[in-house]
């Protein structure tokens, strides 16, 4: 797989790859990185939002 | 069966919806009072060192995520998709009800590079003055050479993006 990096594109074989994820009440999220030598040369980052900003009382009751 | 005091929830999706005016206020122009055009809503996101809240008023640049290097990321942010009706729910005993609205599709910025941690994204009115409409905060972020995405809760009464309830 081809990665676009700082670096222009590189085979995804040439480089360590990292990935991470973070799931709470507010997100869900996941990341993944691409190093080269010890440098970061991509990060790209998926976020859903879980929070919904609300006007009025928290969740209405439908019971 | 019995009165109980309550907002109406049908009227709570009219304010969505534009419908109800208290007072004089200055709008732009949306063609037909009586029928008017659907505004253009905007994402844009914000350094984690930024100050937008609650006492937001309208879109600003200052502390507006900018780019490391690139040009991924355009002041002003990306148009939403807008393609959910805003819409509404009763509870079964009529005791309770909420209007909701989400975005449509995810906000998406691709070829991206900024290094400098965002952690929140605002929802303003492009068509009326830039006027806010929320704030949504997540993890801080940096992206380098990539992609950045975000992607919106189900429309629905619990978990839709803006929320008006009664309780």
């Amino acid at each position: 797989m081809i990665v676009t990096t700082t670096k222009g594109d590189m085979d995804e074989a040439q480089l360590e790859k990292r990935e991470g994820s973070v799931d709470n009440e507010i997100e869900m999220t996941t990341w993944v990185e691409y190093w080269l030598e010890g440098e970061l040369v991509h990060r790209s980052a998926h976020v859903t939002l879980k929070q919904p900003v609300n006007f009025g009382g928290e969740t209405a009751a439908f019971a | 069966m019995a009165n109980s005091q309550s907002m109406c929830t049908s009227f709570m999706k009219e304010l969505l919806l534009g419908q109800h005016q208290f007072g004089t206020s200055t709008i732009t122009s949306r063609t037909s009072l009586t029928a008017p055009t659907t505004d253009t809503f905007k994402a844009a996101l914000y350094f984690a060192s930024a100050t937008v809240n609650a006492a937001t008023t309208a879109y600003s640049v200052t502390g507006e995520v900018t780019n490391t290097s690139g040009s991924g990321y355009t002041a002003g942010g990306v148009t939403v998709t807008n393609a959910n009706a805003p819409a509404q729910t009763v509870s079964p005993t009529a005791t309770a009800g909420v209007a909701y609205w989400t975005p449509s599709a995810s906000f998406s910025w691709t070829a991206l590079t900024v290094t400098t941690a965002f952690d929140a994204v605002l929802i303003y009115n492009s068509t009326q003055s830039n006027k806010a409409v929320s704030v949504h905060t997540f993890g801080s972020q940096t992206i380098t050479a990539g992609s950045f995405t975000l992607t919106m809760p189900t429309n629905d009464t619990t978990n839709a993006l803006l929320r008006l309830s009664t309780t």
